[in-house]
């Protein structure tokens, strides 16, 4: 496995004295006397309607004056029970509910649902669909990344990254919108292709922001790496052991921040990420500072990919040429009467899928996306699960913030990259 | 119009080939004739002869064990620990109701990231016994995960340190959504449900000590009479 750690010119807490010597971070405990203000602890309610919570989230947090004593999340509230919707609906039916989970980045979420699917199915898709679904994929980790990192600098109180992020996140939702006609629910994968091929000059378009995102990262960088107050609250704050993120069940970022190089792109790789050159950076705190470079960093090496993915996208058909999978063109409909009995066996029965299981993962923005799919002969599922990788990442909150100051959870929070439409499905 | 078949070895060739080939999946999965691609499935068939009941692969390469459930927790603690096999990643819990009374699966997704290997891991529970112990001891990751099973199809993991609905509200009784006789649309009409949300006393959910009479453990350390308090949620 290629992987690296990134050597960051950070010293850890830069702030400078007075006298230009390196004094303790901002959140160091200083030397005076405590105030006696008694034992009780106080709840506070933080959510589920605040901007900080990134969702609709409730965090019930317990305080001993400034310190966290406890925090016992509160989920459901956008509980929609896609899981159940979707045994109502065919397999290709159940496409539109995935990318209402996780609305960051919506075409993972396709992509990763009918990769399961098909491997169900033991459909084979064509090379120019697997290239179109990497570009998709990597794309929308930034898409995800670009996101995180907007909203991470305004939890630090940094405003200007979250203009420029928001700035390059509008690229990818014309290059959506584009591709599916939405901006954010896309829906663009069907069993056995995409809904369409890559329209004209699309490839272009990814190219470009593939081209103008680095130089975008770096004036981010520029604002955040060595900036006294983000280091201030960021450094040993959230910082988990390697050992410990790994019970926890933490992946992706969060993970990797802690020293585990575990990508499922590397380990248990998926549509050839094995032949594109690529590099997982990993972190050596395990805090929400190496959580922020590692992120960075993973936006890089996301641009290294789509470019790679753009110079190998083959030419050819998009869809598997199987009548029992994919729709007969419109034209065929038309003029053919097989296409015709094909198109209406396709829309009113849908596609069987054998009576097995299966698991899938990829390695969504947030973590380790795996769906498992459970058929029973026909063409609908009797069991769609997604393992939401923010779900087990934000279990870990507990562990991360008790002992930590109010202040410090909503970093940790931040830090997660949590997203509660797939936390509460 | 060129149309090509479906990759060999796929559904849709068996199922194409006519009706003695339509069942060809099933029957190959039954008598468990593949051998298993993981070599922790023999591992754990030599050392637990008695807790695995059987195995197979699903999905061409996907090794699926189904275990006593009386002798989960060690089975998969040693899975969990011993050298040659280190799952340290449990990707998920779930569990799977086919419905048709047949017994509740409920799954576990196994990774070792130092072998990068997978396993699945089974149990089935009866309808009339959904109880399975808790694994939160060997991955305190599971935690959630048993919760939301615990959630929504009402499987109950003995030894949960926290064992509350998490998805679904607190005071919900309509019963375990992912099963497969609970209707669609809930067991109430949705003036009903509307009913019952405008009836219900925010106080209820907003109240200071909530957490103090559902977390088990917290109450044992604070108050220390309200234990059984903390088992009503359900």
């Amino acid at each position: 496995m290629s992987t690296r750690t990134v050597e960051f010119e950070v010293a850890r807490n830069p702030e400078m004295g007075p006298g230009g010597t390196l004094v303790a971070s901002p959140t160091e405990p200083f030397d005076a006397p405590e105030p006696e203000l008694g034992a009780d602890t106080m709840l506070v309610n933080v959510g589920p309607q605040h901007p900080a919570t990134h969702g609709v989230l409730r965090l019930v947090v317990e305080l001993d004056g400034e310190t966290v004593v406890r925090v016992d999340p509160r989920l459901g509230y956008l509980h929609s029970s896609f899981e159940k919707l979707g045994e109502y609906r065919t397999w290709n039916q159940v496409v539109p509910l995935t990318d209402r989970m996780d609305y960051l980045a919506p075409l993972i979420y396709n992509c990763a649902y009918v990769m399961a699917v098909e491997k169900l199915m033991g459909i084979e898709v064509t090379d120019r669909c697997r290239v179109a679904r990497v570009v998709c994929m990597e794309m929308d980790r930034i898409f995800s990344h670009l996101l995180w990192l907007g909203t991470w600098s305004i939890d630090v109180g940094a405003f200007t990254p979250f203009l420029y992020a928001f700035q390059q996140r509008e690229k990818v939702y014309k290059l959506h919108e584009a591709l599916t006609g939405a901006r954010i629910t896309t829906s663009a994968t069907r069993i056995g292709g995409m809904m369409a091929d890559l329209p004209e000059g699309w490839t272009d378009g990814v190219r470009e922001f593939a081209n103008n995102l680095p130089a975008t990262l770096d004036e981010i960088d520029g604002l955040l790496k060595h900036n006294a107050i983000h280091i201030g609250r960021t450094q040993g704050i959230g910082a988990i052991s390697a050992d410990e993120a790994v019970n926890c069940g933490l992946t992706g970022a969060n993970l990797r921040a802690s020293g585990v190089p575990y990508d499922v792109r590397k380990d248990r790789p998926y549509y050839d990420y094995e032949s594109y050159d690529f590099e997982v950076p990993i972190g050596c705190h395990g805090d929400c500072y190496d959580r922020y470079l590692v992120r960075m960093e993973e936006m890089r090496q996301s641009t290294r990919i789509l470019h790679q993915a753009l110079d190998r996208l083959p030419a050819g058909p998009m869809d598997v040429e199987d009548p029992r999978i994919s729709l007969p063109s419109k034209t065929d409909c038309m003029s053919d009467m097989e296409s015709m009995i094909h198109h209406f066996k396709l829309i009113t029965e849908g596609i069987p899928a054998p009576a097995e299981d299966c698991w899938f993962s990829v390695e969504g923005s947030k973590g380790e996306l795996g769906m498992y799919v459970v058929g029973d002969g026909g063409p609908k599922p009797v069991r769609w699960r997604i393992r939401p990788p923010s779900f087990v990442n934000l279990s870990a909150i507990p562990r991360l913030s008790e002992g930590h100051l109010m202040a410090d959870l909503i970093m940790i929070n931040a830090s997660l990259d949590i997203v509660l439409g797939e936390i509460d499905r | 119009m060129t149309r090509s078949k479906a990759p060999p070895g796929s559904f849709f060739d068996l199922a194409a080939g006519g009706a003695g080939a339509v069942d060809a999946p099933a029957a190959a999965s039954e008598t468990a004739a593949v051998p298993p691609c993981n070599p922790s499935v023999d591992a754990l068939r030599e050392q637990f002869p008695d807790g695995v009941l059987r195995n197979e692969v699903c999905a061409g390469d996907q090794d699926v064990v189904y275990v006593d459930s009386a002798r989960l927790v060690e089975m998969l603690g040693w899975l969990h620990e011993s050298p040659g096999q280190q799952y340290d990643h449990l990707a998920d819990v779930t569990a799977v109701d086919h419905g048709g009374g047949r017994p509740i699966e409920v799954v576990y997704q196994l990774w070792s990231i130092p072998h990068r290997a997978a396993l699945r891991v089974k149990c089935e529970l009866p309808l009339d016994s959904l109880e399975i112990d808790t694994v939160t001891g060997i991955w305190v990751g599971a935690n959630w995960l048993e919760r939301e099973v615990y959630d929504l199809f009402g499987v109950h993991f003995t030894g949960h340190p926290d064992l509350r609905r998490i998805l679904m509200p607190d005071n919900y009784a309509e019963g375990h959504p992912l099963r497969k006789d609970f209707p669609l649309r809930g067991r109430f009409s949705r003036a009903e449900q509307t009913r019952r949300a405008l009836t219900q006393d925010p106080e209820d959910y907003y109240m200071p000590g909530e957490i103090g009479g559902r977390v088990p453990q917290l109450v044992a350390e604070d108050a220390g009479g309200d234990a059984e308090e903390a088992d009503d949620v359900d």
